[in-house]
């Protein structure tokens, strides 16, 4: 069957040449890169190298940046590693589960958690996050770019309130990575979590930034990799991966790559909007730009998303849950549609390996299942008739 | 060149035949035996098969809450049962989703079954669950996504009737499976849609053909109590539901009376009762005494002997016809009141809309409100509702 992918947020094809990049350490450099012989020098030398690269993607020092598993990894890491019992975290409501169920796990620990809400538009008011000080503040985390509409936070801004009130600042960017330029110093971040899978490295690798100075608790004790912050032998082939495809993305921009997806993902909202009683999540607010979230009335979100899939289109909505099955969306829910709408609503977004004719495909393929989902779906029959 | 991921090869280009058509079949999978085998016999004859699981029903939800067991394993919905439905679809190599209709479940299904409790009957939510989700929520969703029909895994047959132009609901070859009380919901446009390809076969004969198509799931016990009940102990859910909900807990305690009208105790509520129960009165006469009625709206427990319960009628209503259109002259059936009821021969009478009256041959036993009364004319059901009241 003819497949085209377009759920590049769940997960990205590791590029060709990242892939090459990391062969040679599946077999021929093999050392364990803490080793001292001439086969750890070889790994370490790679460590290293993929270090610069992930350092060069954020705009920080090598020395700031800890290898970890991905993103779960590197939220955790940040919050763990800094919150106390007693301490205040101020978060928002349209986290990423990793982070939203690290401060609930805080919370029942001893910790007190604010939540900040967002707009229609899915944006946080850095206002409210000043408001939310407290003298017990210790942390706030909040995302660069969300999941499932890509909207990007004013985290520059949120940056200056947490210096200004002399508290850390995390922002998980696992969606702003390789997508948009990120600097963490222009951002004023502490610490900054980002994942391989995301932008075409491979699945099981990530980092984290933490500012020099930040005083952080490992969550893994070991030896002492990673300056005592990760314990555990490095995923050199990973960690390789993921250097390359910080180059990659530099590169990218350099071309202004993100603008051409822009270009093509706005392409697609138009196709997609022309469908009666059709709109997109999150709009006027600022977005990464691979990523769109469309509603369509009088459907459900989860029969058009196996609908698709039957037809070759992959696309998702919500959150996957254990079982496979599809829950209302906490984002969606959060910025204030109805349950109906949230259920109704299904994210497109876009990798570098995707083609117009991916688009095209998407453009020709979605209205008519649209079409036909309403055509037998009592709630839209009704909504018509009522018209 | 086509840079799609994941894109097949040998496939590139238009789309391949594999995409659904009108001879696709969504099947409802549980993960069970029964389904599974469904979905390989179904693909070994060379249809498109789907395979759905509906998600109805979070095990997790009051799992620790009022003595509800602390762990869920392989019960309905349980990720055991989604995780063997998917090995089973992977076996056969099938496409396989799981859909969530647990709002319209906990809706349709849960609440009715809690609210007939409290109301002093006995529910069965197997009937109200074929009726609101498998065929009708999940077949939907079948068509939606591309499937004119619905298989499933019931011991059941469809067949269409040329003189009559209805669809017939008939009970299985294997009579000791029988599930037919359980679909006398269903109308002629679900029946028009739905496949039971076990009908003709027997439990072991499906076990072979499981264990043929190497399922891991053919050694699986059977499930026999309500999905959503762990371990059928209904009071001990009653409770925790409705104190997850922040709703009082059941306090329906009153009188146990003789059909006399003379108080002869207390009861603890009208929900540990059943029609016919014997066990657990909490009162000592000298010879055994039964429930013969409940009354809901006094929370009074009937109490009398045995010859009590013996009733030759009964009412139902919210009635669905299957082999006739509607009931005109009284008809000659035998009717099931409950899933393990040798039918016992009687007349149906219309007596008002939406409303029949069963007269039975011979005094039946424990007729019990809450539960359906099934007519059927030999193997073929004729129809069936839901019982009101006996006399």
């Amino acid at each position: 069957m003819y497949r085209v992918y377009l759920d590049n947020n769940a997960t990205t094809p590791v590029l060709p040449e990242v892939l090459e990049a990391m062969r040679p350490y599946f077999g021929e450099h093999f050392g364990n890169a803490s080793s001292i012989h001439h086969h750890g020098q070889e790994t370490r030398a790679a460590v290293e190298r993929a270090r610069e690269s992930v350092a060069q993607l954020l705009a920080c020092r090598a020395s700031e940046i800890v290898f970890t598993s991905g993103g779960t990894e590197g939220d955790n890491l940040a919050l763990w590693g800094l919150v106390k019992p007693g301490d205040h975290i101020i978060t928002s409501t349209v986290e990423h589960h990793a982070v939203l169920n690290t401060c609930k796990h805080l919370g029942e620990e001893g910790s007190e958690v604010t939540y900040i809400p967002v707009d229609s538009r899915g944006l946080v008011d850095p206002d409210d996050v000043k408001r939310a000080l407290r003298p017990n503040t210790k942390l706030i985390t909040i995302m660069t770019a969300n999941n499932e509409t890509g909207v990007l936070q004013p985290v520059e801004e949120i940056g200056k309130i947490a210096a200004e009130a002399e508290v850390y600042f995390h922002t998980d960017a696992v969606q702003a990575a390789g997508k948009v330029p990120i600097d963490a110093s222009k951002i004023g971040c502490d610490l900054l979590t980002i994942s391989g899978h995301k932008f075409h490295a491979p699945q099981g690798v990530g980092a984290l930034y933490v500012r020099k100075g930040t005083h952080l608790e490992p969550m893994l004790y070991g030896g002492s990799h990673e300056r005592s912050r990760r314990a555990g032998t490095e995923n050199v082939p990973g960690i390789v991966g993921l250097g390359k495809a910080a180059e990659l993305a530099l590169a990218g921009f350099e071309r202004g790559d993100d603008k051409t997806m822009a270009a093509m993902r706005d392409r697609l909202e138009r196709e997609l909007r022309q469908i009666d009683s059709a709109g997109v999540n999150g709009e006027g607010a600022p977005r990464v730009p691979n990523t769109m979230n469309v509603y369509f009335e009088g459907i459900e979100g989860e029969a058009l998303v196996i609908a698709l899939d039957l037809k070759g289109l992959a696309v998702s909505t919500g959150a996957a849950c254990s079982s496979g099955a599809i829950e209302p969306s906490h984002v969606l829910t959060a910025m204030g549609l109805r349950p109906g709408q949230a259920k109704a609503s299904i994210r497109f977004s876009l990798g570098k390996q995707n083609r117009e004719e991916d688009v095209e495909f998407a453009s020709t393929l979605v209205p008519e299942t649209v079409t036909r989902l309403r055509e037998l779906s009592p709630l839209w029959q009704k909504s018509v008739v009522g018209k | 060149m086509k840079a799609a991921v994941g894109c097949d090869p040998s496939a590139e280009g238009s789309p391949s035949s594999e995409m659904p058509t009108a001879d696709s079949i969504a099947v409802a999978m549980s993960g069970g035996v029964d389904s599974s085998t469904v979905a390989a016999m179904l693909r070994a004859e060379g249809h498109n098969v789907i395979g759905l699981t509906m998600q109805l029903w979070n095990q997790r939800r009051l799992a620790g809450r009022e003595g509800m067991p602390e762990q869920v394993h392989g019960r309905c919905c349980s990720l055991d049962d989604v995780y063997d439905a998917r090995r089973v679809a992977e076996t056969i190599g099938i496409p396989y989703y799981v859909v969530n209709h647990e709002e319209r479940f906990e809706r349709d299904v849960v609440r009715p079954f809690v609210q007939e409790y409290l109301s002093g009957r006995t529910p069965i939510p197997c009937s109200l669950c074929n009726n609101h989700l498998k065929f009708d929520q999940l077949l939907t969703v079948a068509r939606q996504i591309g499937a004119e029909r619905v298989a499933t895994g019931h011991y059941a047959q469809v067949t269409f009737h040329e003189e009559t132009g209805r669809w017939l609901l008939k009970r299985p070859a294997d009579k000791s499976k029988d599930q037919t009380y359980f679909l006398f919901g269903l109308t002629q446009e679900q029946l028009s849609r739905t496949l039971f390809p076990l009908g003709g076969m027997t439990k072991p004969e499906v076990r072979e053909l499981a264990r043929k198509h190497a399922l891991v799931i053919a050694e699986k016990p059977d499930s026999q109590e309500i999905c959503f009940v762990p371990g059928g102990d209904y009071k001990r859910f009653l409770d925790a539901y409705l104190a997850e909900q922040g709703e009082p807990p059941l306090e329906t305690p009153g009188e146990m009376v003789t059909t006399d009208g003379q108080v002869i105790g207390e009861h603890n509520g009208i929900h540990n009762f059943t029609v016919g129960q014997r066990k657990g009165l909490g009162v000592a006469t000298g010879s055994p005494l039964y429930v013969l009625q409940i009354k809901g709206d006094t929370r009074q427990v009937v109490v009398g002997p045995d010859e009590g319960l013996y009733h030759r009628t009964l009412q139902a209503h919210r009635i669905n016809l299957i082999s006739v259109a509607k009931l005109g002259e009284p008809m000659r059936v035998s009717v099931k009141i409950r899933h393990r009821h040798e039918p016992a021969a009687a007349a149906i009478e219309c007596t008002g809309p939406d409303r029949i009256q069963v007269n039975f041959d011979e005094p039946q036993r424990a007729i019990t409100p809450g539960q359906a009364a099934v007519f059927y004319d030999g193997d073929v059901v004729v129809g069936g509702g839901w019982i009101e009241s006996s006399g």
